[in-house]
């Protein structure tokens, strides 16, 4: 990575967003990649702060070092020089429940202030709104994964009080309950650590609540309160993420994401 | 695959067409279409293009499930409209997570009354779905969730190759294609390429299910578009892509299935359709393992 920054104007919200996410996984050993944002997200990871990070894919492989940015979870670019293609069974089974886990990566549709995960239904479950794809495996990678790294976009409708079906237990109803209940049912999982948006970058309080810690460059604090559900818990002093490098935006536009199928 | 599916698969039973991301039989899938099929329980861990195009065929009254979506692109249409909107017919659903259904194939591959696993805890998951239960470990070292095992009436499994018994091989990515076959009470395989015994015989750790447990063998080159088969053709990414217009309203989605299911008689129609050109693109460059030594032991 060069030290060389570009202007404001001259990325995305979403890029920010991208390069902030692959940023927090500097020092991590295995993550274990969810479809969609979380998938560029530590693709250009691998290729920045942190080249030794195993990829671990839900679809059966350890040890991914994918040649392009795979559209689908399952493309056929994660086999091809992986160190390792394993069964589903031995996926979850070994890796994941085994603890082998640093960190699970996942996508939103809504999320709590205490970092509870919804991805299955807006509205009540029997009669949706709006039928989401459901788990997945992220039932199981927020309960197995040493932590868990959320990357999504802000908004009233994603940032919510109370979200509607908890598909992926958070902090639950706060640090406390959380750690009695993780450690009472011998959960290998800490929960969530940090949650990455397009205005900035959060982390949780002692008490499990949500804290910006950071805001990206060109977002206001009244962005970040126009697109949340709650009071926000902001850090004093607030940092200010740094912005994108010349070379992080090269990787994600010519070799991530040409087609800007994540970041426009 | 007309004779297998004729022979195979009947009004009311529980279907598999397993394969993740990987090796999904379309062709199968088009073929219970077009011999009109009603009442199946469809069940997969990713419905994906092939169970929305089934369901909006209207071949299934229930799906079983546990990642509902057009990855990296969106939703599937039929299947949303079914549940959001209960039109034009409700579909039953009943829903895991990737583990559960890993699971629940396992126990019913192992015959086990219920896989245990460590996930569902403080989600909605088992409210969802009672089928889901907390249990006691019988060691008194706490409590884990117990899913039931999954026994399908007919699975289908794409492959590389399967010698004229039915011994499969595969490579690329695994699924949980040998669970669900092992599980089920009859087997369809479709590959790429019926080879001789020898050729399995010298391979004998790629195979992954056994002639022992399968039914029939279809050949049928290309049958697994617009998913791939590694090694032979890569992920169609534009017609995943093309898919999102395609399922959003009912008549646009009637008419690709008339176009491309209906009207055609079966998949090498498909592939002519399809054309030299698009074929040719999917195909990838060459990577191949090196060789290992099994040793002759006379």
């Amino acid at each position: 990575m060069t030290a060389e920054t570009a202007s404001p104007a001259a990325f995305s919200k979403s890029e920010m967003m991208i390069v902030a996410a692959a940023r927090e996984l500097a020092g991590q050993r295995v993550c274990f990649v969810g479809v969609g944002l979380p998938n560029i997200a530590v693709n250009l990871a691998q290729r920045t702060v942190a080249p030794d990070l195993e990829l671990v894919y839900e679809a059966g492989v350890f040890g991914a070092r994918p040649a392009r940015l795979p559209l689908s979870i399952g493309d056929p670019t994660i086999v091809t020089g992986a160190t390792a293609v394993v069964s589903m069974y031995e996926l979850f089974s070994f890796y994941l429940q085994g603890g082998l886990v640093d960190v699970g990566f996942l996508g939103a549709a809504q999320i709590d202030r205490f970092g509870n995960i919804n991805t299955t239904v807006i509205g009540p479950y029997d009669h949706p709104r709006t039928r989401l794809p459901g788990s997945g495996g992220a039932c199981e990678i927020a309960i197995n994964a040493r932590e868990v790294f959320v990357i999504m976009r802000q908004s009233a409708r994603s940032f919510v009080e109370k979200i509607d079906f908890r598909t992926s237990p958070g902090n639950l109803g706060g640090a406390e309950q959380s750690e009695r209940i993780r450690r009472e049912g011998g959960w290998l999982g800490r929960g969530p650590s940090v949650v990455v948006t397009d205005l900035g970058i959060w982390h949780f309080d002692d008490d499990g609540e949500m804290r910006l810690d950071s805001l990206h460059p060109g977002a206001t604090l009244d962005d970040v309160r126009a697109t949340i559900g709650w009071d926000p818990r902001i850090a004093a002093p607030l940092a200010t993420t740094a912005e994108p490098s010349s070379e992080e935006l090269r990787l994600i536009r010519e070799e991530l994401d040409p087609g800007g199928a994540y970041t426009a | 695959m007309r004779d297998a599916i004729a022979d195979l698969v009947r009004d009311g039973d529980t279907v598999a067409i397993e394969g993740f991301t990987h090796l999904i039989s379309f062709a199968a899938g088009h073929e219970i279409i077009r011999q009109g099929r009603r009442d199946l329980t469809l069940a997969r861990l990713t419905p994906d293009l092939i169970y929305d195009q089934m369901i909006a065929a209207g071949v299934a009254r229930k799906l079983i499930f546990s990642w509902l979506g057009n990855p990296g692109v969106g939703g599937l249409g039929a299947i949303r409209r079914r549940i959001e909107t209960g039109e034009p017919a409700p579909l039953e659903v009943e829903e895991y997570s990737h583990f559960g259904m890993v699971g629940r194939y396992t126990a019913g591959a192992a015959n086990l009354p219920f896989f245990p696993i460590r996930s569902y805890f403080e989600t909605d998951m088992p409210a969802a779905n009672p089928l889901i239960r907390e249990i006691e470990s019988p060691y008194g070292d706490g409590k884990v969730f117990a899913v039931p095992p999954l026994k399908p009436g007919v699975t289908i499994v794409h492959a590389q190759r399967a010698d004229s018994a039915g011994n499969t091989q595969v490579w690329g990515l695994l699924g949980c294609q040998k669970e669900a076959a092992f599980a089920a009470d009859r087997v369809i395989v479709v590959v790429e390429e019926l080879v001789d015994e020898a050729v399995i015989r010298a391979d004998p750790n790629r195979t992954i299910i056994p002639g022992l447990i399968v039914d029939a063998v279809v050949v049928e080159p290309f049958g697994a578009h617009p998913s791939y088969v590694q090694g032979a053709y890569d992920r169609d990414n534009r017609f995943y892509l093309d898919w999102d217009a395609i399922t959003r309203d009912e008549e646009s989605i009637q008419g690709w299935l008339r176009d491309w299911v209906h009207d055609l008689d079966g998949r090498a129609a498909y592939v002519e359709k399809l054309g030299m050109e698009r074929v040719a693109a999917l195909k990838p460059g060459s990577a191949p393992s090196g060789s290992v030594d099994y040793g002759d032991y006379r």
